[in-house]
C-alpha cells in the first residue's frame, strides 16, 4: 500500500480540548474589553499591547526551554493555541515571526549567549523580528541573494539591499540573510550566513514599498556598510541554507496558511441567512470541507512536529491546499453575495470589508512563505520525481 | 493504524494481490462471478469481518471495516465487500439473524422508496429499486422498507425480476422491481428497529469514501512510477517541471482525500460522524477531477488504453463520486448545517471532536 504522507490521525487529548476554552475564554473577555475586533485583515494585525497580553498568558515561545523564558509545552499545545487565535482574528502579527521561526532557529542553531538574550524577551511579547530573505533579483531563487557580509576585525560589514520585507518598520530585530562567501554555481547553497540585526544600528534605511491594497506591510531595508559583531552569527558560517531550511517546515506547516480570509466565511455566513438557496449552500458547505480538511491536516503536521519530525513534503502539501482555500474564500463569496446583494448590505455589516481584503491579498498566499511552483517541485521531489 | 487494523489489512491484501489479476477483474466487468476471490475472502472471514461477537462473528469495528474498504479499493477489488458488511451493520440494527454469502442492500438512490404492506395475511413489499449494487450476484438483498407502522428491514430472496446494469467501473448496479413481492414472517424486522434510509446513505458514502481514498492512493502510485520510466526527448517525463507541477497537484488532492477518508474513520468509531461522513465524501468526490485527469494527462495515450491499468482505478473513481451522495450534494448539506450554526460557531464545531448532530435532512 502506499504510504507516501504521514498524514496520519492523532489522539486529541482532553487537556487539548481544555486548553482551546481556555484560550477562547480569553478571547471573549478581550472582545468584550474592546481590546481587539474582528476586522477584515484578521490576525494580520500589529498590536504590541495585545502581543504583552498572549505572552501573559504564557502562548508565546510555549515549547520553549523555561530556562529562556519559555513554557515547555508541547507543538500540538502551541498548534491548539495559535490555531484559536488565529480562527478569532485577533492581533498576534506583531510576535507572530519570532514565536514561530525565530525562537526555534535559534533553539535549533542559536549560541547560549543569543538564546539568553533574545529568547526571554521574545517570549514576553517585546521583541519582535522580520526576515530579510528576498532581495530584488532574488525571490525563490533565494541562493542567489547578493547582500554581502565581509569578514572585518570583530564582526563582519554587510551591504545590499532586501525587499518585500513584512513590517521591517516595526520589529526590533532582523534575521538577515547574507552572502560571506562568493556565489559558486556547484555548490550555490555554500557560503549564505544568518545573522542578527538590531534594525536601529547606523547604515540601515528602512524604506516602505507599498502594496496594491494601498497597505504598508512590506519594506526595501537598505545596508550601507553596516558593522555586525562575531557574536550575532547564528549557527555556523555559511550554513545559512540548512539552516532554513528546518525553519521552513514550522513556516509551511501552521494554520496561519489557510487562515486569512477566514473572516469572510465568517460573514458570510451571517450575511447569506440562515436558509441559503440550493447554489449558495453548496458554495458555503464547500468552503467548510475545505477548512475541515485542512484543520485536520495541519493538526497531523503538528503532530509529527511533536515527535521531532520535519516533514517538508507534508508542509509543502498543506501550505499549496492551504494557500488555494484563501484565495478560493473570496471567489466564493462574491458568488453567494453578488454585486446587488452587497450594495444593498446594512452599513454596519462588514462582509464588504472583509470580501475587499480578502480579494486584495489573494494573490499575495501562494506567494509568500515558498511560491506554489516551488512549493509543488518539494512535493515532486519527495515523490522521487526529481 | 491499530494491530488488529494491520492484520486484517495485510491479510486482505495478500489475498487481493494474489487474487485480483487483470485477468480476473476482467473477467468480473464481463459478467463472471469471481467466486475464487469471494471463496478466498469468505474462508479468511473478511465476508463476515462486520458480524459482531455477540453474533458469533469476528466482530471488527468500524474503523477497521473502513480500514479494509481502502484496501478493496486500492486494489479494484469487483467483489461486494462493503455492501455485505453495510447488509450485516442492518441487519444486526433491525435484530435479525446474519446471512452467509454475498449479500446487497438498498435504496441506494434517495428517491426510491420500497413499501411494505400486509396483504391477504402476509407481507409484501413494492418498489422499483435502482442501481442496487451486485443485485443479480446477492443471496440476499436487505432494504430498508416503509410500512404503515414505520421503517422496517426486510430481506428480499429469489427476486426475479432484475435488470442488470452496471456503472462506469462495471460493477453490477442492477435494477430490482418488486410487486407485491411475497415476503415470510423472519423476513421481516420490527417496525422503528434497524436503519432508517438516511443511515444507509450515510453508511454507504463513508464506505464508499475509503474505497476512493485506497483507488487514488493507487492511482497516484501508477502516475509516479509512469512518470520515472517513460522517456520522451531523450528523458523520463517526470524530470519535466510542467509534469512534476501536474503530479505534485495530483498528489495534494490524494493526500487530502486519504486524510478526510482517515478523518471520517476515526470519527465513526463512536456512533455514526454525520458531517465528517458528509464532509469527507464532498472532500474526496471534489479531488477525482483533478486526480484522474492529471493521472490520464500523465499517462497520455497509453492510460486510454483498455491494456493499460489505470483506468481500472479511475472508472471506479468516477463511479464512486457519483453514489451515495455527488459531491455537490454533500457539500449543500454540510452548507446547510453551516449556515444553521452561523459565523462564530462554526470554528468551535469545525475543531470539536465530536460534533453534535444538527440533523439536516439528506442531500
Amino acid at each position: 500500500m502506499f504510504t507516501s504522507f504521514s498524514l496520519a490521525g492523532i489522539e486529541m487529548p482532553d487537556h487539548l480540548e481544555r486548553l482551546r476554552e481556555e484560550v477562547r475564554a480569553f478571547l471573549r473577555a478581550e472582545l468584550e474589553a474592546g481590546s481587539y475586533t474582528r476586522e477584515p485583515s484578521g490576525w494580520d494585525r500589529y498590536d504590541a499591547a495585545f502581543s504583552r497580553k498572549v505572552a501573559d498568558r504564557g502562548w508565546i515561545g510555549m515549547t520553549w526551554p523555561r530556562q529562556y523564558g519559555g513554557h515547555e509545552r508541547t507543538s500540538l499545545e502551541r498548534y491548539v493555541v495559535t490555531e484559536e487565535l488565529l480562527a478569532a482574528g485577533a492581533p498576534v502579527r506583531a510576535h507572530w515571526l519570532a514565536d514561530r521561526q525565530f525562537g526555534p532557529l535559534l533553539l535549533a542553531a542559536g549560541s547560549e549567549d543569543q538564546k539568553r538574550t533574545y529568547l526571554p524577551r521574545i517570549a514576553a511579547g517585546e521583541c519582535y523580528v522580520c526576515v530579510g530573505m528576498s532581495e530584488p533579483d532574488s525571490g525563490s531563487d533565494l541562493a542567489s541573494i547578493r547582500t554581502k557580509a565581509t569578514k572585518v576585525e570583530g564582526g563582519w560589514r554587510v551591504s545590499g539591499r532586501k525587499v518585500w520585507t513584512s513590517y521591517a518598520h516595526r520589529a526590533h530585530l532582523m534575521n538577515l540573510f547574507a552572502r560571506t562567501a562568493a556565489f559558486d554555481e556547484k555548490n550555490r547553497h555554500e557560503g549564505v550566513t544568518q545573522l542578527i540585526v538590531d534594525l536601529d544600528w547606523p547604515g540601515i534605511t528602512i524604506k516602505p514599498i507599498i502594496n496594491l491594497a494601498n497597505d504598508h506591510d512590506f519594506n526595501e531595508v537598505l545596508f550601507d556598510d553596516v558593522f555586525v559583531p562575531d557574536d550575532r552569527v547564528i549557527g555556523a558560517v555559511g550554513n545559512g541554507w540548512k539552516q532554513v531550511s528546518g525553519e521552513l517546515a514550522h513556516e509551511r506547516a501552521g494554520s496561519e496558511r489557510w487562515l486569512n480570509a477566514y473572516g469572510v466565511l465568517v460573514h458570510l455566513l451571517d450575511s447569506a441567512g440562515t436558509h441559503p438557496e440550493r447554489g449558495s449552500a453548496e458554495k458555503i458547505g464547500r468552503l467548510v470541507t475545505h477548512l475541515w480538511t485542512l484543520h485536520r491536516m495541519s493538526f497531523s503536521l503538528a503532530g509529527l512536529l511533536n515527535q521531532g519530525i520535519t516533514p517538508a513534503v507534508e508542509a509543502a502539501l498543506v501550505k499549496d491546499l492551504g494557500n488555494q482555500f484563501d484565495q478560493d474564500i473570496p471567489e466564493a463569496a462574491r458568488q453567494v453575495l453578488q454585486e446587488e446583494d452587497r450594495a444593498r448590505l446594512p452599513e454596519e455589516d462588514r462582509f464588504n470589508d472583509m470580501l475587499d481584503r480578502a480579494l486584495l491579498y489573494a494573490p499575495s498566499y501562494p506567494i509568500r512563505g515558498g511560491t506554489r511552483e516551488i512549493l509543488r517541485g518539494i512535493i515532486a521531489r519527495g515523490l522521487g520525481l526529481r | 493504524m491499530s494491530e488488529t487494523q494491520k492484520l486484517l489489512t495485510e491479510s486482505a491484501g495478500r489475498i487481493f494481490t494474489d487474487l485480483c489479476t487483470r485477468d480476473r477483474v476482467e473477467a468480473a466487468e464481463a459478467g463472471t462471478w469471481p467466486q475464487e476471490l469471494w471463496q478466498a475472502l469468505a474462508d479468511t472471514g473478511l465476508t463476515a469481518a462486520a458480524v459482531s461477537e455477540a453474533r458469533h462473528g469476528a466482530g471488527a469495528e468500524l474503523p477497521d471495516l473502513c480500514a479494509l474498504a481502502r484496501v478493496v479499493g486500492y486494489h479494484a477489488a469487483p467483489v461486494p465487500l462493503i455492501e455485505t458488511w453495510l447488509a450485516e451493520q442492518m441487519l444486526a440494527a433491525a435484530d435479525l439473524q446474519p446471512i452467509d454469502g454475498a449479500l446487497a442492500v438498498g435504496p441506494v438512490l434517495r428517491r426510491d422508496t420500497l413499501r411494505l404492506a400486509r396483504q391477504n395475511g402476509h407481507w409484501a413489499v413494492t418498489g422499483e429499486l435502482k442501481r442496487i449494487p451486485w443485485a443479480r450476484n446477492a443471496a440476499a438483498i436487505v432494504l430498508t422498507a416503509e410500512a404503515d407502522d414505520g421503517t422496517r428491514t426486510v430481506i428480499v430472496r429469489d427476486t426475479k425480476t432484475i435488470v442488470e446494469d452496471w456503472n462506469y467501473a462495471r460493477e453490477p448496479r442492477d435494477t430490482i422491481n418488486l410487486d407485491r413481492h411475497r415476503m415470510s414472517e423472519d423476513a421481516v424486522g420490527a417496525p422503528g428497529r434497524g436503519y432508517g434510509r438516511a443511515e444507509l446513505f450515510f453508511r454507504g458514502a463513508l464506505f464508499r469514501t475509503q474505497e476512493m481514498a485506497g483507488a487514488m492512493e493507487r492511482v497516484l502510485e501508477l502516475t509516479v512510477a509512469y512518470a520515472k520510466e517513460r522517456i520522451q526527448f531523450g528523458r523520463v517525463i517526470g524530470k519535466f517541471q510542467a509534469v512534476q507541477q501536474q503530479i505534485a497537484a495530483l498528489a495534494s488532492q490524494v493526500a487530502a482525500g486519504s486524510a478526510v477518508a482517515q478523518a471520517a474513520a476515526e470519527a465513526n468509531a463512536a456512533g455514526l460522524a454525520r458531517f465528517e461522513i458528509a464532509a469527507a465524501k464532498a472532500r474526496i468526490g471534489e479531488a477525482v477531477a483533478v486526480v484522474a485527469g492529471v493521472a490520464h494527462q500523465v499517462h497520455a495515450a497509453m492510460g486510454f488504453t483498455h491494456e493499460h491499468a489505470l483506468h481500472r482505478s479511475t472508472r471506479r473513481l468516477w463511479a464512486w463520486r457519483d453514489e451515495f451522495g455527488t459531491e455537490t450534494e454533500w457539500q449543500a448539506w454540510v452548507g446547510t448545517v453551516a449556515a444553521q450554526l452561523g459565523g462564530e460557531a462554526l470554528w468551535p464545531y469545525i475543531v470539536a471532536a465530536r460534533k453534535p448532530d444538527l440533523g439536516a435532512p439528506l442531500p
